[in-house]
């Protein structure tokens, strides 16, 4: 079954020049491994099409149960370059709760 | 145990967060954090314009609003708010508490030190781009090496009420106290990450006590009334993140992660002067209501490099908007920017960037959102940048006609053509550390 990643997780955004960066926190710990194997990188970059312009690359914190995504070129040149509303990607973490995750229903119920 | 409050997470930040830190609770320490990037190259242009300037201008009056209760309650408060001239900020500061004494951290500002520098090799190359920094030379507006704890702890050594610091790390504020009080030494790795890591989840203020938070946020009790982080450390360097009983806001686990993860790159490789800590270590767990404690954290030796900060100027940009209103809202709003386009084009006008967002439809998810089928109104935006100033002000006078020669039912124009703004750049670059010199000086 497919449910929204807001059903798994939260998120923070913010960002560092032209790079925004998006924090993945499971709202339960046991769900970190289903972050891990439905959340990679390509996914996160598609999901966001044109926005982003460079890679997208993901860091593991098991710890936190969380992961950290690092959009390179989604902040339309960062700073203040940018002729975005949301020039420092603040909203882009939102954004990635809409995504529609995979998940066995006995996950969820675990 | 000591206690830290950091009660400003940006210049612009709530005026009475550091007042009800002071009134509401013991605290030992107060740190305020006024600098960003972009203040630099501000504050430089200031002091251009006027030699007594050049630093966070609200930071001398909330001194002398609490002045009386620093002595009272023995608080030292530790900022950034000198930027690029923490020696008139200091004497802005005793004009106004002229009991209180005074340290001045310098040392940080190397703007007039670029060519020497550059003459003996030091290039200064963007750690983003690799390019070289002669490419901006002539449009550097500001210059700053960030600087770390121990410079604020030797402020602190001097028994000084207020330490006034220019470009320290946000970190490095609540982390020297810690030093200070427990005589952390410059390679106790792990203490030393376990201070800057709280100094990150308390810089920017109320984001770890409830603000900006997604965790249940309807429920956060009085946000009106919401209390600015609170860390109390332990000598080994475990910590509590709290706030003051009877504030607003909320803490717990959840909300103090979003925060460890905000503006974060490599988690395992947080690079400060002081240190590199590693966030993948950090032990969480919630300590009774409003209370989060960490444990466990581990860092490692700092690098020789510092961190410069340098803002140039590339070019002038503005951003105008019209609202159109339901039927066809957002095919209103695409038509004009149409139309504005073409008739920037029929000027001859080149930009270096023209961007388009329609505000209600598609400006904050991108792809990532359905747009709304029909919706009452939309804003369309439109932004430009270029280096030619003269044309980026004539686009700001191409808006408005719109109303009256453009698609039907346009309004929100009632602010009159927008603002030409300088672009302020970032480049950030390397020096190595012993070309930082820092002094402290003394003002009673």
């Amino acid at each position: 079954m497919k449910v929204p990643l807001s059903q798994l997780a939260h998120t923070r955004s913010g960002d560092k020049g032209d790079t925004a960066n998006i924090g993945v926190i499971a709202w339960r710990p046991e769900d970190y491994t289903i972050l891990l194997r439905e959340l990679s990188p390509e996914r996160v970059k598609a999901h966001f099409g044109e926005m982003v312009k460079g890679p997208v690359e993901c860091y593991e914190l098991p710890n936190l149960a969380a992961l950290n995504f690092l959009l390179h070129g989604a902040l339309g040149g960062g700073g203040t370059l940018s002729l975005r509303v949301d020039a420092q990607g603040k909203t882009l973490g939102a954004a990635l709760l809409r995504m529609e995750i995979e998940v066995d229903e006995r996950e969820l119920t675990r | 145990m000591i206690r830290i409050a950091n009660g400003q997470g940006f210049w612009g930040d709530w005026l009475e967060a550091p007042v009800r830190l002071v009134e509401q609770g013991p605290i030992d320490y107060l740190v305020l954090d006024y600098l960003a990037e972009v203040t630099m190259s501000i504050l430089q242009k200031q002091r251009q314009s006027d030699a007594g300037l050049g630093y966070a201008r609200d930071f001398p009056p909330l001194i002398g609003r609490i002045a009386t209760r620093l002595r009272e309650r023995n608080i030292k408060v530790i900022a950034n708010a000198g930027g690029v001239n923490p020696a008139a900020c200091a004497l802005a500061v005793r004009r106004l508490a002229p009991h209180l004494k005074i340290a001045v951290v310098t040392g940080d500002d190397i703007f007039g030190r670029l060519d020497e520098l550059l003459g003996r090799g030091i290039e200064m190359r963007s750690t983003d781009t690799g390019a070289r920094l002669s490419t901006i030379r002539d449009r550097i507006l500001s210059a700053n090496a960030y600087i770390g704890a121990f410079p604020l702890v030797e402020a602190l050594a001097t028994g000084a009420d207020v330490v006034i610091a220019g470009r320290s790390t946000d970190t490095a504020l609540a982390l020297a106290p810690m030093v200070y009080a427990y005589g952390w030494k410059d390679t106790d790795w792990n203490r030393l990450a376990a201070g800057t890591i709280a100094g990150h989840i308390v810089e920017c203020g109320a984001q770890c006590t409830g603000g900006n938070c997604q965790v249940d946020w309807q429920s956060i009790p009085d946000m009106a009334n919401i209390g600015y982080p609170i860390i109390d450390v332990e000598a080994d360097g475990t910590f509590v993140i709290t706030k003051h009983k009877r504030s607003g806001g909320r803490i717990n686990t959840h909300i103090i992660k979003e925060q460890l993860l905000y503006e974060l790159g490599d988690p395992k490789n947080y690079i400060t002067p002081d240190c590199i800590a590693d966030f993948t270590t950090i032990a969480l767990r919630d300590d009774g209501p409003d209370r989060v404690r960490a444990s466990g954290i581990q860092g490692r030796p700092r690098t020789d490099m510092l961190k410069v900060s340098i803002s140039y100027s590339d070019g002038w940009k503005a951003i105008g908007t019209l609202v159109y209103s339901w039927p066809q809202a957002l095919e209103k709003a695409r038509a004009a920017d149409r139309i504005v386009r073409a008739r920037l084009h029929g000027l001859g006008l080149r930009f270096d960037e023209i961007y388009t967002e329609l505000l209600g439809a598609n400006a904050c998810h991108g792809p990532a959102a359905r747009p709304p089928a029909d919706p009452p109104e939309v804003e369309l935006r439109i932004g430009v940048r270029g280096q030619d100033q003269k044309a980026v002000d004539r686009f700001t006078r191409e808006l408005i006609p719109l109303v009256l020669n453009g698609p039907p039912s346009a309004t929100g124009f009632g602010e009159g053509r927008p603002p030409v703004r300088e672009v302020v750049a970032y480049w950030p670059a390397l020096v190595p550390r012993a070309e930082i010199v820092t002094q402290v000086e003394v003002i009673e």
